[in-house]
């Protein structure tokens, strides 16, 4: 085939591609936080002593598990306005990524949890330590700096799936390359190039992360 | 929504079916070579496979799909699409399907790799009749684990334009305005496929933490 390859159009749509690259980072770290913040709940609901609140939790995580993060951005697309909520796509994605992290990060941070053996908070306790000291020195430190690997490429991942929210073409790179395809017909040039920028906001994650442990997660505990 | 609808959405499934089976088969032969490759003890190999490996894990499915798909009719292959999906799956499959085997490959006790050398096995006897059947049993459930990624992964092909499950379940919601029940039904066939993989996945992790390995 004699086809040329041609990125003018990437090139003269490169300042709304990295406005799409600040979209995807903006979905990323509102999907992390909600999905956080649903972790952290899910957790407390999941080993709270009321059975039915438990039995929801595991049912809620292993539907989010087993089922295709397109199809669950479809349906809270679909669902939110059946439930009154009126909300623009973007807000929409950060819903659905929230819900989505937030069922891995319940299985996280429950693991992170667990691996803090009994004894340990005992001994704080028997030490002296008051309770919150207990909780912050011997159970949270230690509960971060296991999960912290796990949390990162939960992070990462959920950047990565934020290219899929462009099926409902909420704000992000994939959607603002689509229109710039659209328009130009460059389909392999546009999305060979959003790769890198992929590759490169993964790599900084990954990077922030390392920096992040390294300084507060070191051992000994500073 | 009707029997004739239902019915489109089983054909669906049977391409996230063929889909994700192409995608693991494939991915798994060309992953096991990523591994061995990885872990060959040539470092100019094992940076450009860690590289390989990166680049896979580091980009969205979705733009693999895509760079496949617009690459191979680029330089004038034309296929149809499931079967660039396919190779775009495979791609991917074979990334973190190496990832996981070279783990499983380095967790392998060192005193097996030296008792083999000791009995003066070639490389070949070491991997397949040592090293390999162990490796094996340590990844079954990261295996299992990314299985069930792959088959949610294979999703994206309609974001590509090709009917299997969610794309149907596009094309029906669009028909017969019922969007809550058909992805209601969608979600409820892949957890079906997805589940039971789950479950004899986390069961055999368990096992081989009680068991010590």
């Amino acid at each position: 085939m004699d086809y040329k390859l041609d990125f003018s159009p990437v090139i003269a749509g490169m300042p709304s591609l990295l406005l799409g690259c600040l979209g995807t980072l903006t979905l990323a770290i509102c999907g992390m936080a909600l999905g956080m913040l649903i972790g952290v709940g899910g957790v407390f609901l999941r080993d709270s002593s009321f059975k039915p609140f438990r039995w929801l939790v595991i049912g809620f995580v292993e539907i989010i598990r087993n089922t295709p993060f397109l199809v669950q951005i479809f349906f809270i697309y679909f669902a939110l306005p059946f439930a009154g909520i009126r909300l623009n796509p973007t807000p929409t994605a950060i819903v659905a990524l929230g819900v989505n992290g937030g069922a891995y990060a319940i299985e996280i941070i429950r693991g992170g949890i667990n691996s803090i053996a009994r004894g340990q908070t005992e001994a704080g306790l028997a030490l002296g330590l008051h309770k919150a000291e207990v909780f912050r020195f011997i159970i949270l430190k230690p509960a971060l700096r296991a999960i912290f690997p796990s949390l990162t490429s939960q992070f990462i991942l959920l950047t990565l799936s934020t290219s899929i929210a462009s099926a409902i073409s909420a704000y992000e790179l994939t959607s603002v390359s689509q229109r710039i395809e659209s328009e130009s017909f460059r389909s392999f040039e546009v999305y060979f190039t959003d790769t890198f920028f992929y590759l490169i906001i993964s790599w900084m994650i990954m990077r922030l992360f390392a920096l992040i442990s390294a300084r507060l997660l070191s051992y000994p505990v500073k | 929504m009707g029997q004739a609808e239902f019915h489109f959405l089983l054909v669906g499934l049977k391409w996230t079916v063929i889909l994700s089976a192409a995608g693991f088969a494939f991915g798994g032969v060309a992953g096991l070579f990523v591994a061995l490759a990885r872990t060959s003890g040539f470092p100019a190999l094992e940076r450009t496979m860690a590289a390989y490996i990166a680049f896979f894990q580091g980009t969205p499915l979705l733009m693999q799909l895509f760079v496949v798909y617009y690459g191979l009719a680029l330089i004038g292959i034309r296929l149809e699409a499931w079967v660039s999906v396919s190779i775009g799956l495979t791609l991917h499959a074979s990334a973190y399907l190496g990832e996981i085997w070279r783990g499983s490959i380095e967790a392998v006790p060192s005193g097996q790799r030296e008792a083999a050398e000791a009995l003066s096995l070639r490389y070949v006897a070491r991997m397949k009749d040592v090293i390999l059947p162990q490796a094996l049993r340590i990844s079954l459930p990261a295996t299992i684990g990314f299985l069930v990624q792959l088959i949610k992964g294979t999703s994206l092909a309609a974001i590509v334009g090709f009917t299997e499950l969610t794309r149907a379940g596009n094309i029906i919601s669009n028909q017969i305005f019922e969007p809550l029940t058909v992805f209601g039904v969608v979600g409820v066939l892949y957890f079906v496929i997805c589940c039971p993989l789950s479950i004899i996945g986390a069961q055999m992790e368990k096992k081989f933490a009680a068991s010590g390995r």
